[in-house]
């Protein structure tokens, strides 16, 4: 065969575009290689050719899923490709696959549809993860078998293989108990999905008596941020009395957030953080009362550890000050 | 945070542009809204047509919050 033709998906911000101002970029072909496809491009060079780099906006793409996925799909056929690489949405009859960081919520969303290659949470980190991608695109193309996650470096997409080994089930299963009871490593055959969900609490019975509180990832602080709170990855969460607000602005509070344009929340923070709205609310008597305080912290890039963190310890305030029901903002 | 403050036994609605993530993290009560950067507003429209539909959103939530789940749901209009 001849080679393997490519299609290269990317974001503003890896296409060289722009970082989060770009990010509602709308969907096109790119009239020449991104220094990132070119650097792939000269790993697969012997098998393979990138014919194609298709480019949307991260906030694009997520704001108008079914537009953005139609239109990207068509550029992308337009190239005819034998395999299209990190576009995880698309399930279109074409081999595909995606490199992510393992926290990226994507990796829950798609690893069963689609094989994705870990990379380290940083730009520097996928520029590192290419020769895996580079390898893992030519062996897909070309229908060699794929082996298991372990041997082929991609996360396990819960599929279970036929295979023959030389022991038989029952002396696996032995071997693998004496070695737990002697408290030696051992690798289980049949890992059990964790499925960490967390049945919904009872409704509200009557919202014109409750105490609500406000949270939110969207990184509203008070103006100048006291407690520097990061931009990204954020460490920490902050704690703001709003009870002498009775809407929020540009001159009092801001966004910390990195990763999304922060004009909108700067110009009218309540865009984030309803605080307005739930006074007025307040106000009329539809709700008991805004609690005093509102939880704030930066969702971008934000370890699933230190978010669970976060809530656990405010969540202990929340229920000693009587807080019935919680309004939780993302951006 | 969402599933952590629903852990801790407070009811809780989250208001997020991007539901397949809030599905993900596992929220219980989702309710869909306007953009990554400005999730409660919009800032093409007037103040006070801004505010009408911050505050169309926020009487929803409420609504989600009066509103007893089994599992997952996304509050659609």
């Amino acid at each position: 065969m001849g080679k393997v033709k490519v299609v290269h998906y990317l974001n503003q911000f890896f296409a060289g575009i722009g970082g989060e101002e770009k990010a509602d970029t709308l969907p096109h072909i790119a009239e020449s290689q991104p220094p990132i496809s070119q650097q792939l491009q000269k790993l697969i060079e012997e098998d393979a050719e990138i014919v194609g780099v298709v480019v949307c906006g991260d906030s694009y793409f997520n704001e108008n899923l079914e537009e953005a996925k139609a239109k990207v799909l068509e550029m992308i056929k337009s190239f005819n490709p034998d395999i299209l690489i990190a576009g995880p949405a698309f399930n279109a009859g074409i081999k595909a696959f995606s490199a992510m960081y393992e926290e990226n919520p994507g990796v829950d969303v798609f690893k069963k549809e689609v094989y994705i290659i870990p990379t380290a949470d940083s730009a520097a980190g996928m520029r590192k993860a290419l020769p895996a991608v580079a390898k893992f695109a030519t062996k897909l193309a070309k229908g060699e078998e794929i082996l298991s996650p372990q041997e082929d470096g991609y996360f396990a997409r819960g599929v279970r293989v036929n295979a023959f080994v030389d022991e038989r089930g029952s002396m696996r299963a032995v071997k693998m108990l004496v070695k737990k009871l002697k408290g030696e490593e051992f690798e289980t055959e049949y890992p059990m999905p964790v499925f960490d969900r967390v049945a919904p609490n009872p409704a509200v019975k009557d919202i014109t008596k409750a105490k609500i509180a406000l949270v939110t990832s969207g990184g509203i602080v008070p103006k100048h941020n006291p407690d520097h709170i990061e931009s990204s990855s954020a460490s920490k969460y902050g704690r703001y009395d709003i009870s002498s607000f009775d809407k929020l602005s540009e001159a009092d509070h801001e966004t910390a957030h990195g990763g999304y344009d922060p004009t909108y929340a700067n110009n009218e923070p309540d865009r984030v953080l309803p605080v307005d709205v739930l006074r007025d609310l307040e106000k009329e008597g539809k709700i008991g009362e805004l609690f005093k305080y509102f939880y704030t912290t930066v969702g971008n890039g934000t370890s699933v550890a230190n978010s669970k963190q976060f809530a656990q310890e405010f969540s202990k305030e929340l229920l000693e000050n009587k807080v019935d029901a919680v309004i939780l903002t993302s951006t | 945070m969402v599933k952590e403050i629903e852990r801790a036994g407070i009811p809780v609605v989250h208001m997020c542009t991007v539901v397949p993530i809030s599905l993900t993290v596992g929220a219980n009560r989702i309710i869909p809204t306007i953009a990554i950067p400005h999730p409660l507003g919009n800032p093409a429209l007037d103040a006070a047509e801004e505010k009408q539909l911050r505050r169309k959103l926020v009487e929803k939530a409420l609504k989600a919050l009066e509103t007893e789940v089994e599992d997952q749901t996304v509050f659609e209009d």
